[in-house]
């Protein structure tokens, strides 16, 4: 017997305004598992913003939010956390003091739950060193592991990345992964994103369009708050609206 | 120190190497040393001695809950207090055995802790500091005016102290109180040191760093520092209660916004965050407290305004930050 399989991530009818600024407008939003979807729009259409009410750092003024149909719209943002959400930051979050490798460590710990644990040493946690440093491996971060992040030059977009991979996630948002990577490591960002496990549902935003070409199967436009229009990426691509968005013909019109 | 071998520089190894940890070293030998010292050759201080590992005990306490949780309190004598009128309460009413008294304090500062924590750790920065004031306010005259349990301003007084393991009798030259003392402060430090190396430590170094993001790492962050407020609480309490077994009265000044800021002013001065700073502030601050005291008892104040003067001028990020640049200047920079 099957049943229809529930969205991974369900947004529906969100709304949020700043008094009289509308910055979500009856947003939809639903990611299958295993969905890689691309959110993009021009500068100030409110992605952002939508990134922070479906992670719970904003709480909608309408509209619901669910997690494999579980209605999270009251959680708060850790909670929905622990249900399987995952997100990196546009302007790069970390722990700047702190190691790549204490870093790593925090997510890896927290998604364990020995976070908790006041006495011992994740030193001793074989399997937590284990992961985290495949993980730092997989991104490249390994020589840098003893860095503060505050000493990087670059690679806090990886450590962004890194962060939200230890929480082994259901869903996946990425707000401008690429976004002050160098060119010369794009492309192994992009190999990174396309070798995801199958199974997590991706939301990417991002302004690098070969990357959501390659990646995305599904792309939503925002344009002022609103879904102008969502579709498959050859859909999107031949839509004549969204390119009057990008080259800014409506402002003419 | 360890050259790289092929083996150590496996992706584990350089994790785990990455991974900073506060190592046990030969500096953590010198307070017991200090304190070994003064007992054989300085006998007449080892009153003055007490009063420091006490306030070490304090600024433990507090350089957990500040310099580690990045809470931010003025208010932190309320935990003091607790500890010093549940030690206090115990003698008199339920046992005199000491270390019945300084669990009992212990506990006493965790529960204070608990009880406001909820409401002081909903907020930050200036909010923060006047909402642990007020608690700390509040409990002062609650027991100015509960006299029938606390003695009001009279405070507690006229109970004993049974000998320590009911060998040591606590005698008037305080020599069982400073070896009680020390050893209480030992434990302290361990504790310390053990939280602060584990993941819960590291954990709250992230939420000093971050909070937000340690939120959506999925880690619940009020309840990680009301967690740790709570430890903070049973080692300000152990503070107070040897405060009121030693001299045997527990008075309202347990409770006062005083001692809350000079506990800050012995933290700062000595530098936050490192466990040493807290040991080396209170022992300064304490000791040219009492011996400009006794050499001019109206201007005293005057003598610690000067060190705090120069702190300030050449050691900014505390006394402990000049030993470290010494110690790198020595013996050569180190990294790792």
């Amino acid at each position: 017997m099957r049943e229809a399989p529930l969205p991974a991530l369900q947004v529906e009818g969100i709304r949020k305004q700043f008094g009289a600024l509308h910055v979500a407008r009856d947003v939809s939003l639903s990611l299958p598992r295993g969905a890689r979807h691309a959110l993009i729009g021009p500068n100030g259409a409110g992605k952002t913003t939508l990134v922070h009410l479906i992670t719970g750092l904003l709480r909608p003024s309408a509209g619901s939010i669910r997690i494999d149909g579980r209605d999270v719209t009251s959680l708060a943002a850790e909670q929905r956390v622990t249900l399987g959400l995952a997100r990196t930051f546009q302007i790069s979050s970390l722990f700047p003091r702190l190691t790549v490798a204490e870093n790593v460590g925090l997510a890896l710990a927290a998604r364990t739950g020995i976070d908790i644990r006041p006495w011992g040493s994740l030193r001793r946690q074989s399997a937590i060193i284990d992961e985290a440093a495949s993980l730092l491996q997989s991104l490249t971060l390994l020589d840098l592991a003893h860095r503060p992040v505050t000493d990087l030059a670059y690679g806090r977009r990886l450590v962004e990345i890194a962060l939200a991979l230890a929480l082994k996630p259901k869903i996946l948002l990425l707000d401008e992964p690429a976004a002050g990577v160098a060119s010369e490591d794009r492309a192994m960002l992009l190999d990174l994103l396309l070798r995801l496990p199958d199974d997590i549902a991706v939301l990417i935003i991002e302004h690098d369009m070969s990357l959501v070409f390659r990646l995305a199967q599904r792309i939503s436009v925002l344009v002022d708050g609103a879904i102008l229009t969502e579709g498959s990426v050859a859909e999107v691509r031949s839509d004549p609206r969204v390119r009057d968005v990008y080259l800014g013909t409506r402002a003419h019109a | 120190m360890n050259r790289q071998t092929v083996l150590s520089s496996s992706p584990q190894a350089v994790v785990a190497r990455a991974l900073t940890r506060h190592r046990f070293s030969w500096v953590d030998l010198l307070p017991w040393a200090v304190i070994a010292l003064v007992y054989v050759v300085a006998d007449t201080y080892v009153p003055l001695g007490t009063q420091v590992i006490i306030m070490i005990i304090f600024a433990l306490s507090l350089d957990l809950a500040v310099g580690y949780g990045g809470i931010d309190t003025l208010g932190h004598a309320a935990l003091f207090g607790a500890g010093a009128y549940g030690a206090g309460l115990v003698a008199l009413n339920l046992s005199t055995e000491p270390i019945t008294g300084l669990l009992a304090a212990g506990v006493a500062g965790a529960v204070v802790a608990l009880l406001t924590g909820p409401l002081v750790l909903r907020t930050r920065g200036v909010t923060q500091v006047m909402l642990t004031l007020a608690v700390s306010t509040v409990l002062l005259e609650v027991c100015n005016a509960w006299k029938s349990v606390t003695g009001g301003a009279d405070g507690l007084a006229g109970f004993r102290i049974a000998p320590l393991f009911g060998a040591f009798r606590f005698d008037l030259a305080g020599h069982t109180a400073y070896w009680y003392s020390a050893g209480v402060m030992a434990v302290a430090f361990l504790f310390c040191k053990v939280i602060v190396n584990s993941p819960f430590g590291l954990t709250i170094r992230g939420i000093r760093e971050n909070p937000v993001r340690m939120q959506l790492l999925g880690v619940s962050v009020r309840l990680r520092l009301l967690m740790l407020y709570a430890m903070s609480g049973v080692l300000a309490g152990w503070a107070g209660g040897l405060t009121a077994q030693v001299t045997k009265v527990v008075g309202l000044d347990t409770l006062s916004f005083v001692l809350s800021g000079n506990a800050l002013v012995m933290l700062i001065l000595g530098g936050t965050g490192s466990l040493y700073g807290a040991i080396l502030g209170a022992t300064v601050f304490v000791v040219v407290s009492d011996r400009a005291a006794a050499i001019n008892p109206f201007h005293w104040l005057f003598a610690l305004g000067i060190v705090l003067i120069l702190a300030v001028r050449y050691a900014p990020s505390g006394l402990v930050s000049l030993f470290e640049k010494g110690a790198a200047r020595a013996f050569g920079r180190k990294s790792g």
